[in-house]
C-alpha cells in the first residue's frame, strides 16, 4: 500500500468520486487555489461548474449548500476553519439539521461540510477550535474526525456516497501526517471505532488530532509497564457505544481525551455513555483529558499548555493505575 | 389596477380569485379555530396579503421552486399545495403534508417545488440562492421565487444573497411583501434607507402595489422571463399589509399593548385596499365576471374549506416515533 500524508489522502478521495458520481459540486472560499491543500486540483480537472470559489459569507453559504441539493447536487462546502461553522451555525443547525424531520421525511440532504479544526499552530482562538460538540449536540448531523490518512480517505468516500448531511473535521495540524492508504474503492462506515492499540490496564477513548496524541502516551505508559488500549472512535455522530463499553469491560479504567473544552464537549458525552452503561466495569472514575473552558491562546507554549497533550494524558492515566 | 386585457383571460383570472379566496376563506377557520384554542401551535395569518403570492405563482411552472416564511400557508396555496394536507399538518396529524413534524409554520411539498416555509425570519434567502445557483448549473430553466417580507430584509443573509446572485446570475426572483411590519415592532421605525434601494445595487427591481393581484404578477413575470433568459435575478418590492396579529395568540402575548391603530388595519380592509374585493369589484365592474358566478365561487370555497377541515378532524395522530427514524436518511455505503 502506497505511503499518503493525510492531506493527499482527502484530495484523492474527492478526485476519485468527483469522477465517480458528476452531482458532486464544491464550493466555498478560496477552494480552487486549496489553500489547505485538500481541493487542490479539483478546479484543473473539473472546472468552474464542479468546483467554484464563493465570497466570504459562511452564512449564506450553508443555506445555499441545502437548496443545491434542491437541483439533486451532492454539495460538498468547504468551511475553511472549524470555527467558521459559528458563523455559518444558523442554516446548519436552523435548516440543515432540521429540514428533514420537519418536512415529515420528503427529502434528503447530501451535503458534506469541510473544515479543519484544532490547536498546535499558534492560529489563536479563532482559528483554532473544534466545533465538534455544537455540531453533535444538533442530531441531525453526521460528524467524522478521522485520525489517519487511509480513515480520512474512508471516511470521505462514505460521506461523499451519503444522503445526509455530515461534518468531516480535518485536524489542522496532522495534514502532514503519513500513513498507508489504500488505492481505490476503501469505504470506512460511519459509527464503527477502530481500535488503534491493544491494551488491559486502561481505555483511551478519543478521535481525530487526540489519537496520536493517545498513542505517543499509550507508549510512554508502555515502558512503564502499564498498557494503554486506545479507542479511535473515528465518527463521533453516529457514536460506537459498543466499543467503548467493550473496552472499559476489558480494562475497567477510561479515560477520554477529546481536542474539546470541558464544559458539555465530546468527552461530557463519551463519559456519560461509560457512567449510564458500564458503570458496573469501572474499577475508577471516569477522567477527562480536554481543553480547559478557556479560548485557545497564541503563543506556542501558553497553546500547548491547554492542549490534552501526551504529558496531560499519562498524568490522568498514572491517577488512576497506581 | 392595470389596463383590462381581454374577456378571454377570463378563466385566468376566476382563478386568480379562487386561489385568494382559497386562501382567505381557510386562514378565517384558522384563525377561529386558533383563538378557540383547538390548533396545537402557534399560526401566522396571510390575510390581506393574498395578491402577492397569487399574482407571483400563477406565472411560475410546477417545477419552479419557492421558499416561503413562517407566514407560509398562502405561499404553499398559491404554489399548488393541497388544502387538506396543510390542515392535516396544521391539527398535528399523520395525514399532515409534513406527517404532523412541521406544522404551520413549516408546510412544504417538495414535490410541487414548495421548498419550505420558514420559522427563521430571511431564512429563505440562502436556500433559494443555493437552488437557484443549482438551477443554473443545470441549465434547464428553472427559476426560484424567494419571499420574504421587509423585516426579513434587515438580516445580513439579505445582502449576502443578493450579492452571490447578482455575481453568478442566477435565476431567483426576490419577492419582498413589504407589510411594513416586523412582528411587534412598525418596520419604519427599525430600517435605514429604502428596501428597494438595498436591492438596487445589484439587480432590476420593481415596486408595485402589492394588493393588486394583476400589478403583482405582471411585474414577476417580467422577473421570471428574464431569470429563464439566464439574465439574472430580480427585486420585486409588492407594498401590502398583514391585517391579522403576528401571530393569532397575539392579543394574550401583547399584555393590551399595542403597535398600529385599528383605523390603519381599517383602512387596508377598506373596499378599494381589500385585495380580494378589490379584484372583484375589477371583474364585475369590466363585465368579465356575473355576480351570479362570483357567489357560485365564494360557496364552493367554503364546500372546499369545510372538507379540508373535515378531514383534519377525522386524521389520526402523528406517529410519535418519527421524530427518531426521520432525522436521517437510510445510508446506503
Amino acid at each position: 500500500m502506497p505511503s499518503k500524508r493525510m492531506i493527499a489522502a482527502i484530495n484523492e478521495a474527492l478526485f476519485e468520486e468527483m469522477e465517480r458520481d458528476e452531482n458532486i459540486i464544491v464550493f466555498g472560499e478560496d477552494v480552487q487555489l486549496a489553500i489547505m491543500g485538500d481541493t487542490r486540483g479539483l478546479y484543473e480537472r473539473f472546472g468552474p461548474n464542479r468546483i467554484r470559489n464563493t465570497p466570504i459569507c459562511e452564512a449564506t453559504l450553508t443555506g445555499m449548500a441545502l437548496g443545491a441539493t434542491a437541483a439533486g447536487y451532492h454539495v460538498v462546502l468547504h468551511m475553511m476553519f472549524a470555527n467558521f461553522v459559528y458563523t455559518g451555525f444558523d442554516a446548519i443547525a436552523n435548516q440543515i439539521s432540521k429540514m428533514r424531520l420537519m418536512t415529515g421525511g420528503q427529502l434528503k440532504i447530501p451535503v458534506t461540510f469541510l473544515a479543519c479544526y484544532g490547536g498546535g499552530g499558534s492560529n489563536a482562538a479563532q482559528h483554532s477550535d473544534s466545533a465538534h460538540p455544537a455540531l453533535m449536540n444538533l442530531g441531525g448531523i453526521n460528524v467524522v474526525m478521522p485520525s489517519t490518512p487511509a480513515d480520512a480517505k474512508g471516511l470521505l468516500k462514505t460521506a461523499l456516497r451519503s444522503p445526509n448531511p455530515c461534518f468531516f473535521l480535518e485536524a489542522a495540524a496532522r495534514g502532514g501526517q503519513m500513513g498507508e492508504v489504500p488505492d481505490g474503492e476503501h469505504l470506512v462506515p460511519f459509527g464503527k471505532a477502530a481500535l488503534a492499540r491493544e491494551g488491559s490496564d486502561v481505555t483511551l477513548v478519543t478521535m481525530g488530532s487526540a489519537t496520536k496524541w493517545c498513542l505517543d502516551a499509550a507508549t510512554s505508559l508502555g515502558k512503564a509497564g502499564i498498557e494503554a488500549e486506545v479507542v479511535d472512535l473515528r465518527s463521533l455522530v453516529p457514536i460506537d457505544e459498543e466499543a467503548i463499553l467493550k473496552s472499559i469491560a476489558k480494562t475497567g479504567r477510561l479515560v477520554v481525551v477529546d481536542e474539546s473544552r470541558d464544559c458539555c464537549g465530546a468527552g461530557s458525552h463519551i463519559a456519560a455513555i461509560a457512567a449510564d452503561k458500564g458503570f458496573f466495569s469501572l474499577k475508577a472514575p471516569v477522567k477527562r483529558v480536554n481543553i480547559p473552558d478557556v479560548a485557545i491562546p497564541y503563543a506556542p507554549a501558553a497553546e500547548l499548555a491547554v492542549l490534552p497533550t501526551p504529558g496531560r494524558i499519562e498524568a490522568a492515566v498514572r491517577q488512576l493505575v497506581g | 389596477m392595470i389596463a383590462v386585457k381581454e374577456k378571454s383571460n377570463k378563466h385566468e383570472y376566476v382563478e386568480l380569485l379562487e386561489r385568494m379566496l382559497l386562501i382567505r376563506r381557510s386562514e378565517e377557520r384558522l384563525a377561529l379555530l386558533a383563538a378557540a384554542g383547538q390548533l396545537p401551535g402557534a399560526v401566522h395569518l396571510y390575510i390581506g396579503e393574498e395578491a402577492v403570492a397569487v399574482g407571483a405563482c400563477s406565472v411560475l411552472q410546477e417545477r419552479d421552486w419557492i421558499t416561503s416564511t413562517h407566514r407560509g400557508h398562502g405561499h404553499f396555496l398559491a404554489k399548488g399545495g393541497d388544502l387538506k394536507a396543510m390542515f392535516a399538518e396544521i391539527w398535528g396529524k399523520k395525514e399532515g403534508i409534513c406527517k404532523g413534524m412541521g406544522g404551520s409554520m413549516h408546510v412544504a411539498d417538495f414535490s410541487k417545488g414548495i421548498l419550505g416555509a420558514n420559522g427563521i425570519v430571511g431564512g429563505g434567502f440562502a436556500i433559494a440562492t443555493g437552488a437557484g445557483f443549482g438551477a443554473k448549473l443545470r441549465g434547464d430553466g428553472r427559476v426560484v421565487s424567494c419571499f420574504f417580507g421587509d423585516g426579513a430584509a434587515n438580516q445580513g443573509v439579505f445582502m449576502e444573497s443578493m450579492n452571490i446572485s447578482s455575481a453568478w446570475g442566477l435565476p431567483v426572483i426576490f419577492i419582498c411583501e413589504n407589510n411594513g411590519l416586523s412582528e411587534f415592532t412598525v418596520s419604519s421605525t427599525i430600517t435605514g434607507g429604502k428596501l428597494e434601494d438595498r436591492a438596487k445595487a445589484f439587480m432590476p427591481t420593481k415596486v408595485v402595489d402589492g394588493n393588486d393581484v394583476l400589478a403583482v404578477q405582471a411585474a414577476v413575470r417580467e422577473a421570471v422571463e428574464r431569470a429563464r433568459r439566464g439574465d439574472g435575478p430580480s427585486y420585486v418590492e409588492a407594498k401590502t399589509y398583514r391585517i391579522r396579529g403576528h401571530l393569532e395568540a397575539e392579543d394574550a402575548m401583547l399584555g393590551g399593548g399595542t403597535y398600529r391603530s385599528k383605523e390603519d388595519i381599517a383602512a387596508w380592509q377598506a373596499k378599494g385596499k381589500d385585495p380580494i374585493s378589490r379584484f372583484e369589484t375589477y371583474l364585475l365592474g369590466n363585465g368579465i365576471v356575473e355576480a351570479s358566478e362570483v357567489t357560485a365561487l365564494q360557496d364552493k370555497i367554503i364546500r372546499i374549506v369545510n372538507e379540508a377541515v373535515a378531514y383534519a378532524d377525522a386524521g389520526e395522530d402523528a406517529d410519535v416515533t418519527l421524530a427518531h427514524s426521520l432525522m436521517f436518511a437510510a445510508q446506503e455505503a
